[in-house]
């Protein structure tokens, strides 16, 4: 864990370096949420609703999805970027060092400059929050922070697994991308408003329903037997997590350089 | 003008050889389109009151907005060209014995071009065959389909001759990131990437009808669905060649401009 700690405070120094670029670019990530959401914003002032969902009701899980999102790409960037190491041979040298593959690879990279996008998910989380006709409670602001947490782990084991295709491909797969980015996406509406196969493939294959849809269901009181049920369901998107770290080691173990 | 297209038919033949490449980008469009086809689908589901254009177009422009992503995106940049400005490289480019404007412009026309190529037929032969609702539907009429196709191509050089402008202001900030992620964002949402321009509130349609970029991807789009008449379509292509004029004379001038001042540090 220190060793981790050291490598994120290295590469911050050297994202540093470039104050002005690393300012404007922070900066620049501000917008392209900004300018979905008002995409969003302008079609509720349309439409009015989305099958039943008001526009707060979407914010905030708009909110939840895309600052779980943001955090993901600051921290796990290095399995992002994976593909090239495997490429470039580099990660041979990660595999002589006595310290485990996923901190090393983890600590590669760290993307800084995100924390535009997550200043514009707090943004959106707390006006949505304010807005809302709801009491909230003490379960369920945990019940927020824990959707929250439990995005992180998902997208981690979606950008995991996305990486780990890498050690039979050799190539970074954009197909990946439809489930990280195509995932945030999506998950940025309830998920009820989808078709049915849709919704189940992404609540019980690939646990987004268990962040956004059965939680939300809970927080705005339209559930109403089973509560405490709904509410530890985003416990369930942090075990998703698990299958991911054994599928990452097998892949590991099959590993071959590139001898590059 | 011989140089140019024998730049452009070399690019061209080079994009083409990204095969792999382009049939994964194709399953993720084929994801995006149906995904957003969906949120439409469910916001339209209890619409009341009248709207301004149907489900049923709202389906053929998202279809025509992922076979042609790379026609109309903004935010495709060339690394080569941003390499070359920012190693100072791009000496060897004036050495080159025609204008760089000409030559640049060839070469980013051929990459699209190439790039639309191999996505574009596989995605709308796939979409036709969809189930309802999720089929993309035939041009409204033969003139349509005739007016969208030039208006295709016409809005592809506007969208070139304005990246052409971010390029060159490269030569003055040096940084590819920052500024020109806040670029092209704001590209992208005028030209109906994020919303269709008649989904938005009047006043941000007035400010879009202003501004260039929906000719590259909105109004071509329009014209194949039958949203903007013929008629109307005429008029469009007439802006979209002021606008094309404009553009590549502002570009042209500034190139001249920036080459003067333009400091090769060796290296």
């Amino acid at each position: 864990m220190k060793l981790y700690f050291k490598y994120m405070s290295i590469l911050l120094k050297a994202q540093m370096q470039y104050r002005f670029s690393f300012w404007l670019l922070s900066f620049g990530q501000l917008f392209l949420p900004l300018s979905v959401f008002a995409g969003v914003y302008f079609l509720f002032e349309r439409f009015g609703n989305i099958k039943g969902w008001n526009f707060f009701e979407v914010a905030l899980c708009f909110g939840v999805i895309n600052m779980a999102f943001s955090i993901t790409e600051c921290f796990v960037r290095g399995f992002d970027l994976f593909s090239n190491l495997v490429v470039s041979g580099d990660f041979d040298r990660i595999l002589l060092r006595p310290r485990s593959t996923f901190i090393q690879v983890l600590g590669s990279q760290f993307e800084f400059t995100r924390v535009g996008r997550l200043l514009q998910s707090i943004m959106v989380l707390v006006w949505a929050a304010t807005n809302l006709s709801i009491k909230w409670t003490l379960f369920k602001v945990i019940t927020l922070i824990l959707m929250v947490i439990s995005g992180i782990f998902i997208f981690t084991g979606i950008f995991i697994l996305a990486a780990t295709l890498c050690f039979w491909t050799i190539q970074g797969l954009e197909v990946a991308n439809i489930f990280t980015y195509g995932g945030k996406e999506m998950a940025q509406y309830p998920l009820s408003i989808y078709k049915k196969w849709i919704a189940r493939f992404f609540t019980f294959i690939i646990p987004f329903g268990c962040v956004n849809y059965l939680p939300l269901m809970y927080i705005l009181d339209k559930a109403h037997q089973n509560e405490y049920l709904y509410m530890l369901t985003p416990l369930m998107g942090i075990v998703f997590i698990v299958p991911c770290l054994v599928i990452w080691e097998i892949g590991v173990k099959r590993y071959r350089s590139t001898g590059s | 003008m011989k140089a140019y297209l024998s730049v452009f038919r070399l690019r061209f033949i080079n994009g083409l050889q990204y095969r792999a490449a382009a049939f994964a980008g194709i399953a993720t469009q084929f994801f995006w389109g149906i995904m957003h086809i969906m949120i439409y689908e469910a916001f339209y589901e209890n619409a009341t009151g009248t709207l301004p254009i149907s489900l049923k177009q709202v389906i053929a422009y998202i279809w025509l907005q992922q076979a042609f992503l790379v026609f109309i995106a903004l935010w495709i940049r060339d690394n080569e060209i941003i390499n070359l400005i920012t190693s100072g490289n791009i000496a060897y480019e004036f050495c080159r014995p025609c204008s760089i404007y000409g030559f640049w412009f060839a070469k980013l026309t051929a990459q699209r071009l190439s790039g639309a190529m191999l996505r574009c037929f596989p995605i709308l032969v796939v979409a036709f065959l969809f189930p309802e609702p999720y089929k993309m539907t035939l041009p409204d009429s033969a003139t349509a389909f005739l007016l969208f196709i030039v208006s295709l191509f016409l809005g592809l050089m506007v969208l070139v001759s304005i990246s052409m402008l971010v390029y060159i202001s490269m030569f003055i900030t040096m940084l590819p990131t920052g500024s020109m992620v806040i670029a092209t964002t704001i590209g992208d949402f005028f030209s109906g990437m994020i919303i269709p321009i008649p989904f938005m509130p009047q006043w941000l349609q007035k400010i879009a009808y202003f501004l260039p970029f929906r000719l590259a991807a909105d109004m071509p789009f329009r014209v194949y669905t039958g949203h903007i008449p013929p008629n109307q379509a005429l008029e469009g292509i007439f802006t979209q060649l002021i606008w094309l004029g404009v553009l590549v004379l502002s570009g042209r001038i500034a190139m001249k401009k920036v080459q003067k001042r333009v400091v090769v540090q060796g290296g």
